[in-house]
């Protein structure tokens, strides 16, 4: 009874950051956990690395920051933050990749702006887009499924090498993924319908048994996790719809202009990093807007964007850098989309009633 | 009836059923009874007894000063022991002026006894009169002078009353018990307020957590054609007036006005019975029903508490503490007082007194904001909670105020889900804190400069007046002057001829 005289309530919703942080996690394990299955011990090996090297260079931040090492340290969103950049590395990236990724990721992308809840990019977005800028070979280096337990998979010795780029006789098969396939191809003035015959199959897509980034592949698992964060309230519907809903309406659109050369819905939402980014990159607390209506908006752009970018960009894939984009547009969104005050106009002024009508 | 629906709002652990349905117990007399002078809003009411007085129950100890202000009686009869500063229950604990009464007692009333029989046939000014003098004060925890809302009907055309019986804080049953068993006499009282109103309907609104008391009310008021019970859906902040309205009508009470700007005023129901009370019996308010919860108490229930009986000996009566309550709380858990300690009287605002366990208040350490925008879709009044308190913490009152610190009810719906554990609230009272005392200090300086240039004005009048003065006498002395010579020169002359 000596606490404080501190304002109410006094009584809370059982919620915290870091129960965000672990259903967000325990969403991510089924999909992550097909990942390592499929590619192999060099996944769980830059799985491990890049969270271990996100939460020591977290820690050495606070350090140097002066700020409680153990207070914040264990709010779970380093380690969320490099699962997530994990997730969307090539699966047997060298282990300098995981760490310069984590440094980009932590560093530049969350400390140098104050740390959690002041950066204006999704963290392990920034250390995605600028790997893929200063590496651009290591970060699309494919390797079709090698899934465990199977003669394929590299063994303990072959992955640490493979991992840890020491030499290496490890007869690796290389693939491209579905997306890069289909921009090289149709660059080369193969139309859709000639493309599809070998590759286009929604069953394997769905499952992810293809070749991508590490925890991108399984469609259906990603949707699961994603619909346990909605059921569990931890994130809204608002921002996967939107975005799900315009990269379907406009592959839709294109498609039906001219199906010889623009993949239709289905393809776009399977493939590449639409559902996880749909699910948990774009929804990130901290860089989506603050409002329903905001995250709309957001959403719908972020889709329009990743349509745009595969399209028409140089990149197979744009979702990386179409939430990166939209987030800079966040502070704008929750400027000009605000809530109506309670009894007044959206311009503010007091609501006036006729006065009939009381 | 089609409901609206409001904005926001958030589904607090109710916590009610320890107490729910638990006979209002009657709590003994406490061995002195400390009375406060303001116990409402408004001007502290002044005393007219002495001490060493002996005063009958229901006695008038002090009475009100002014429109906004209520007076107060002897819950007992007794002796008066002391006129003077003693603790409130109020979080900062500071006395404020207090009338200590000892009963003897005999609990002998002062003669009450009307001069009607049928109320209805009473002026409505009469009504709120009686009102006023019985010192009834808005019962759900505001305590607004409810007279003053009874003389509403003068400046505003009111269409119907509503009576607020949502009670959407978590804990409280005393609402809802007084409902289940007392149901007549709030319809009565509701009829005695509609006929001081001069209106034909009211709406009695329930959260449809109390399914008794809306039996109870339906069952009392079956035959009243104007009484209508509302059951509204359980979301708090419900029992906001301008929310409860919003649910009930669609309208929103314009901002910076009242409901009565749209025709409605709202009652809280334990307001309607101490009215019923009052104009049936002629008792003032001397008691009310305090709900005592929380996980730290032994026997939860609710109590009919005297006002003025120190909440040691309400919380003794409950059985003590099982441990030691992490908070002691005033009301309700999301818009309650903390209380400095148990030495603290009940007051008519009193409708609960919770002693909470630290699990209960879940409080935990408060991390950084991470713009989840929870709060914002809590907010029942389309604020942005995080964008204020980040105001309000770097000082910015003028900015605050720009993100609508006015218009926030302070319901605390905002900190209940933040996930970051910002006491969100804290920082809005401190603005508002601000504001007020900016205000004043503003208000100050003003009055100051206005005295300075008024005496400045003043100063340079009597200046020239007294300039004008002195050149009038100097040329009053001028024209003497003047005469005089020539009378002067008159006379040398007349001399000079004389001589001549």
């Amino acid at each position: 009874m000596t606490a404080s005289p501190i304002s109410g309530p006094y009584t809370h919703e059982k919620t915290s950051i870091s129960r965000t942080m672990i259903w967000v996690m325990v969403a991510l394990a089924p999909a992550t956990a097909f990942g390592i299955y499929q590619f192999g011990l060099p996944a769980l090996w830059l799985f491990l690395i890049t969270i271990f090297a996100c939460v020591v260079i977290e820690a050495v931040s606070f350090y140097i920051a002066g700020k409680p090492i153990k207070l914040y340290l264990f709010d779970g969103s380093a380690i969320l933050t490099g699962w997530l950049l994990a997730m969307t590395l090539p699966p047997w990236a060298p282990w300098w990749i995981a760490v310069v990724g984590a440094f980009l990721a932590i560093v530049v992308g969350k400390q140098v702006f104050g740390g959690i809840g002041q950066n204006l990019f999704n963290p392990a977005m920034v250390a995605r887009v600028a790997l893929l800028i200063s590496f651009p070979l290591e970060m699309t280096s494919w390797v079709a499924p090698h899934p465990l337990f199977t003669e394929i998979s590299p063994g303990f010795i072959d992955s640490l090498r493979i991992t840890f780029n020491l030499q290496n006789e490890f007869d690796a098969v290389s693939s491209a993924t579905i997306l890069g396939h289909i921009k090289t191809e149709l660059s080369r003035g193969i139309t859709l319908p000639e493309i599809w015959v070998d590759i286009f199959n929604p069953f394997s897509l769905a499952v992810g048994t293809v070749s991508g980034s590490l925890g991108e592949t399984s469609a259906i698992l990603i949707l699961i996790g994603g619909l346990l964060l909605l059921f569990l309230r931890i994130i809204s519907w608002h921002i996967p719809v939107s975005m799900m809903l315009s990269i379907a309406l406009l592959a839709t659109v294109f498609n039906w202009i001219n199906p010889e050369h623009y993949p239709h819905a289905l393809f776009h939402l399977l493939s590449g990093a639409t559902l996880l980014g749909a699910f948990f990159i774009a929804t990130d607390l901290v860089t989506s807007p603050i409002t329903k209506k905001g995250q709309l908006v957001f959403g719908a752009g972020c889709g329009a964007l990743v349509f745009i970018i595969r399209t028409w960009a140089g990149f197979p894939e744009g979702m990386a850098f179409a939430v990166m984009l939209m987030n800079g547009f966040t502070p704008l969104i929750d400027h000009y989309i605000k809530p109506r005050v309670y009894g007044r106009t959206r311009k503010g002024e007091p609501i006036a009633y006729d006065s009939d009508a009381r | 009836m089609k409901l609206f629906k409001i904005r926001g709002g958030v589904h607090p652990f109710e916590n009610k059923e320890a107490t729910a349905g638990s006979k209002i117990m009657p709590v003994p007399l406490a061995k002195k009874l400390f009375i406060p002078l303001q116990q409402h809003i408004g001007a502290p009411a002044e005393p007219i007894v002495k001490r060493g007085d002996k005063v009958l129950k229901g006695q008038l100890l002090a009475d009100s000063q002014g429109v906004i202000s209520a007076p107060v009686h002897a819950p007992t009869s007794g002796t008066v022991i002391a006129i003077g500063k003693y603790p409130a229950p109020h979080p900062s604990g500071l006395p404020v002026r207090t009338i200590i009464i000892e009963p003897d007692g005999e609990q002998r009333w002062i003669d009450i006894s009307l001069p009607y029989d049928d109320p209805f046939n009473l002026d409505p000014d009469e009504i709120s009169a009686r009102v006023a003098a019985a010192g009834i004060v808005g019962m759900g925890g505001a305590t607004f002078p409810s007279a003053v809302k009874l003389n509403l009907r003068k400046r505003y055309q009111l269409k119907q009353l509503v009576i607020n019986a949502a009670e959407c804080e978590p804990y409280l049953t005393c609402d809802d018990q007084l409902m289940r068993e007392h149901a007549s006499e709030i319809v009565d009282g509701i009829c005695i307020m509609m006929h001081a109103l001069q209106v034909i309907k009211t709406t009695v609104a329930i959260e449809a957590n109390k399914p008794e008391a809306i039996q109870a009310i339906e069952e009392a008021s079956k035959d009243l054609a104007g009484v209508s019970v509302i059951t509204v859906p359980v979301r708090y902040p419900m029992g906001s007036e301008k929310h409860l309205v919003q649910t009930l009508t669609g309208k929103e009470t314009p901002a910076r006005a009242l409901t009565a700007d749209i025709g409605i005023v709202v009652h809280n129901v334990a307001t309607a019975h101490a009215v019923q009370q009052c104009i049936r019996y002629g008792r003032p308010l001397i008691d009310r029903v305090v709900t005592v919860s929380g996980g730290a108490v032994k026997n939860p229930g609710n109590y009919l508490t005297p006002i003025g009986t120190p909440i040691s000996m309400l919380i003794d009566f409950a059985g003590g503490f099982k441990i030691e309550p992490a908070r002691l709380i005033g009301g309700g858990p999301m818009m309650g007082q903390p209380l400095s300690g148990t030495k603290v009287p009940i007051v008519k605002g009193s409708g609960g007194i919770l002693a909470l366990t630290a699990e209960e208040i879940s409080q935990k350490q408060t991390m950084p904001c991470i713009r989840c925008g929870a709060c914002v879709t809590a907010c029942p009044c389309g604020l942005l909670p995080l964008d204020m308190a980040n105001r309000a913490r770097s000082n910015d009152l003028e900015g605050a105020v720009k993100f609508g610190l006015m218009d926030c009810i302070a319901c605390g719906s905002c900190a209940y889900v933040c996930p970051s554990h910002i006491p969100l609230v804290q920082y809005f009272n401190f603005a508002k804190g601000a504001i007020i005392e900016k205000q004043r200090g503003q208000h100050k300086q003003e009055e100051t400069r206005r005295l300075a240039e008024a005496r400045t004005i003043r100063m340079k009048e009597q200046a020239q007046a007294k300039r004008e003065m002195m050149a009038k006498r100097k040329a009053e002395m001028a024209a003497k002057k003047a005469q005089e010579e020539k009378k002067l020169n008159a006379k040398q002359r007349s001399d000079a001829e004389a001589s001549a």
